[in-house]
């Protein structure tokens, strides 16, 4: 057997060749904020949800205590929430004011539709040797699944966790036992969240074969065309059967960003799975 | 059992009211200034043919001084060594300065005495607590009963002495000799006490702050009868153990008492918490502190198991055990710590009339539908919270269809795609084929 290694391009030198854009600026900005704040969420609502933990104390002692972890909470809590509210602003903007194509239905769309379905039942067919690859289009059912994933956790997690923090004043619509069943709901759907990114996203996305050891597309915003055809065919085929293609070349990214996204990308991996077997350990124990 | 062996060298006696007051000669041998320390052989040999002279020629009782000229000399020893000196000053200061040497030495009648004196006994004046001592846990001491409290039994002052070995900021050291590392109990299996209770509020108060009425030892054991805890008469037995603490803590035992716990142990249900329940005996803490807040909502949780379980489930104990926060609901900040009632009781904290009071203590704005909030719930009960039940079984099959759909997607996907990739660049000759 090879060893696992870094899939062709992601060398040590910079770049040649074509790169396609498939992140914007903003969108990769997005997902920066989105995971700085998602690890500060888990890294200090872990430690409320396994309090009796050995590390958790521990943890909360390092910090400063229980009002540092809090606080620490709430202000990923709200800096994400900003985030989230940008991106329904951009996408009533773009989809609804601007009445921008594809951003509610067709190919490039994060909506579900029937291809999703047969593309996932297609490539389970083929993770058993029943069938050929599925050709994917700009966003694969796996794609969607976590950006959907993460979009309906937001408004659970963010509503749960606001009807705690404003209690008195969430009472005045919400029944009693709504009160008890928010931390449940809360803390549920979390440890989901924790579990299925440090776990399956980061699979899915970063450590499978195609990308290992991670996918620098989100940091760099641009993919080489060999990946672009690889990954997306349906996508590839579309643009240059438009002749769009040339719209969507970028800039292929210098040295220091690679370099840059590794430490950071790498950084989160980290933490992200230490998190995970600390969660683990301590839902075991 | 009053044994006083002469060899110990602090040999002491008890700080009770002295019986036998003959005072003239001893102020007499004060009054001439003469002293017996540190007289060499010739002076000392002088001085004892100066002695026998006057006591063939008039026999008569001797005095302080007449001992102090033999055993003022601080380096003085018996025969195996151990000292027999006696400061004289210092015993003229004690509560015994006015006694003779031979109203306890009293078997010595005159000069030369016997190689072998019998041992003093204390009793002979302090009846009534020779008698207290009879019946305590001391009763076996093999040591000197008396002195081993008390101290060098030539030097013992009253007990509001601060040279007093039984002075309230003494005692704890006192008892510590034996009760702490190392010390005597601990060879009887007895815990160590002294590090627990030096380091307690009462200690704290004691030796910090120099308290005299923080309690010390003997303010909850008494002194010279004291009684096991298993023994009913004993003040630390369970059920007097209220009346104890309530000698200084008289509002809280009044709280207690009207307490459901109180009635509990009043009417003689011992598994009921009595104070060290909850505060622990010795090592008892500021209840406002972290520490404490952590340590006992677990031992409410000893008898209340269920109450204890499902209040583990609330945020209120998820924040409460990472520490360092002391604002979290703990049982007694709802319930009351000592003036503890049932909810049905009109003037509980926790009786519906009340809650939004209670709640609202922490909780600015809390209203009558906030109040509904159980912090108690249970999500495992569908009986009892059915909307909550089926939150949590939702939020469960979710969670565990979700994690295990893609688990096996995922695990498929990694063995699919990296025999696929093998396989390709076998076909292609890649070098890693």
């Amino acid at each position: 057997m090879p060893e696992l290694e870094p899939a062709a391009e992601k060398t040590q030198s910079a770049p040649k060749g074509t790169y396609y854009l498939r992140f914007t600026r903003q969108q990769r900005y997005m997902h920066a904020v989105l995971f700085t704040t998602f690890l500060g969420l888990a890294a200090t609502g872990l430690p409320m949800r396994f309090s009796e933990s050995f590390w958790a104390r521990k943890f909360a002692a390092g910090v400063g205590g229980f009002g540092a972890i809090l606080f620490l909470h709430k202000l990923c809590a709200v800096v994400l929430t900003i985030a989230f509210a940008i991106h329904i602003k951009e996408i009533v903007q773009r989809g609804i004011v601007n009445r921008e194509k594809g951003i509610f239905w067709g190919p490039t769309s994060m909506i579900p539709n029937w291809k999703d379905v047969k593309d996932m039942l297609g490539h389970m067919r083929w993770f058993l040797g029943l069938g050929s690859k599925p050709q994917f289009e700009r966003y694969a059912y796996w794609e969607k699944f976590d950006y959907w994933a993460v979009f309906w956790g937001m408004v659970v997690i963010g509503f749960s966790g606001y009807a705690m923090w404003f209690a008195p004043f969430f009472a005045h619509f919400l029944p009693g036992w709504a009160l008890n069943a928010v931390l449940v709901i809360h803390s549920e759907e979390a440890l989901l969240a924790v579990l299925f990114i440090f776990s399956i996203h980061f699979v899915n996305t970063h450590l499978r074969p195609d990308s290992f050891p991670m996918d620098m597309v989100i940091f760099t915003g641009v993919e080489s065309e060999h990946e672009f055809k690889e990954k997306r065919p349906l996508e590839y085929e579309r643009n240059s059967r438009k002749g769009e293609l040339k719209k969507k070349v970028g800039i292929a990214p210098p040295l220091w960003l690679i370099n840059f996204s590794k430490v950071v990308g790498y950084t989160a991996i980290f933490i992200g799975l230490l998190l995970l077997v600390l969660t683990l350990t301590a839902y075991f124990s | 059992m009053f044994a006083f062996a002469s060899r110990k060298e602090d040999g002491r006696m008890t700080d009770a009211a002295v019986k036998t007051v003959d005072s003239d000669q001893w102020s007499v041998a004060r009054k001439t200034g003469v002293r017996g320390q540190g007289s060499g052989i010739g002076a000392r040999v002088a001085l004892v043919a100066l002695s026998l002279a006057i006591l063939a020629l008039a026999p008569r009782k001797l005095s302080a001084q007449d001992c102090l000229t033999c055993h003022g000399d601080a380096s003085m020893t018996d025969s195996n060594g151990h000292s027999i000196a006696v400061d004289g000053k210092k015993f003229g200061d004690s509560i015994h300065g006015s006694l003779q040497c031979t109203n306890c030495h009293a078997d010595i009648k005159g000069y030369p005495h016997p190689d072998k004196i019998a041992p003093v006994d204390c009793k002979t004046c302090h009846a009534d607590q020779a008698d207290q001592l009879k019946s305590s846990v001391h009763s076996d001491s093999k040591d000197h009963p008396c002195t081993s409290c008390h101290g060098n039994a030539h030097e013992i002052f009253p007990k509001t002495d601060a040279r007093s070995a039984v002075y309230p900021l003494n005692v704890p050291k006192t008892c510590g000799q034996c009760h702490g590392n190392n010390g005597m109990a601990g060879k009887h299996g007895l815990p160590s006490i002294y590090p627990n209770y030096i380091d307690s509020i009462h200690g704290f108060a004691l030796s910090k702050e120099g308290l005299l009425v923080a309690a010390n030892c003997q303010s909850c054991h008494g002194s010279h009868s004291i009684l096991s805890h298993n023994n009913p008469k004993s003040p630390t037995y369970k059920s007097n153990v209220p009346q104890t603490c309530g000698n200084c803590h008289a509002k809280i035992n009044a709280d207690y008492q009207a307490g459901v716990h109180g009635q509990a142990i009043a009417k003689g249900d011992l598994k009921a918490p009595v104070c060290s329940d909850c505060h622990t005996a010795h090592a008892i803490l500021q209840p406002t502190e972290s520490e404490f807040r952590m340590q006992s909502t677990p031992i409410c949780g000893n008898c209340h198991k269920e109450k204890f379980s499902t209040y583990r489930d609330t945020f209120h104990s998820q924040l409460g055990s990472l520490g360092g926060y002391v604002e979290t609901a703990r049982c007694w900040d709802c319930h009351q710590a000592h003036d503890v009632r049932p909810a049905s009781d009109p003037s509980s904290p926790i009786n519906k009339a009340n809650l939004i009071a209670t709640c609202g203590r922490c909780h600015a704005g809390a209203n009558l539908s906030f109040v509904q909030y159980q912090p108690h719930a249970n999500a495992r009960d569908r009986k009892l919270n059915p909307g909550l039940y089926f939150v949590r079984l939702f939020m469960n099959l979710l969670l565990a269809s979700v994690l295990t759909f893609f688990m096996i997607h995922t695990i498929l996907w990694l063995i699919r795609s990296r025999y696929s990739q093998v396989k390709n660049r076998a076909a292609n000759g890649g070098k890693h084929a």
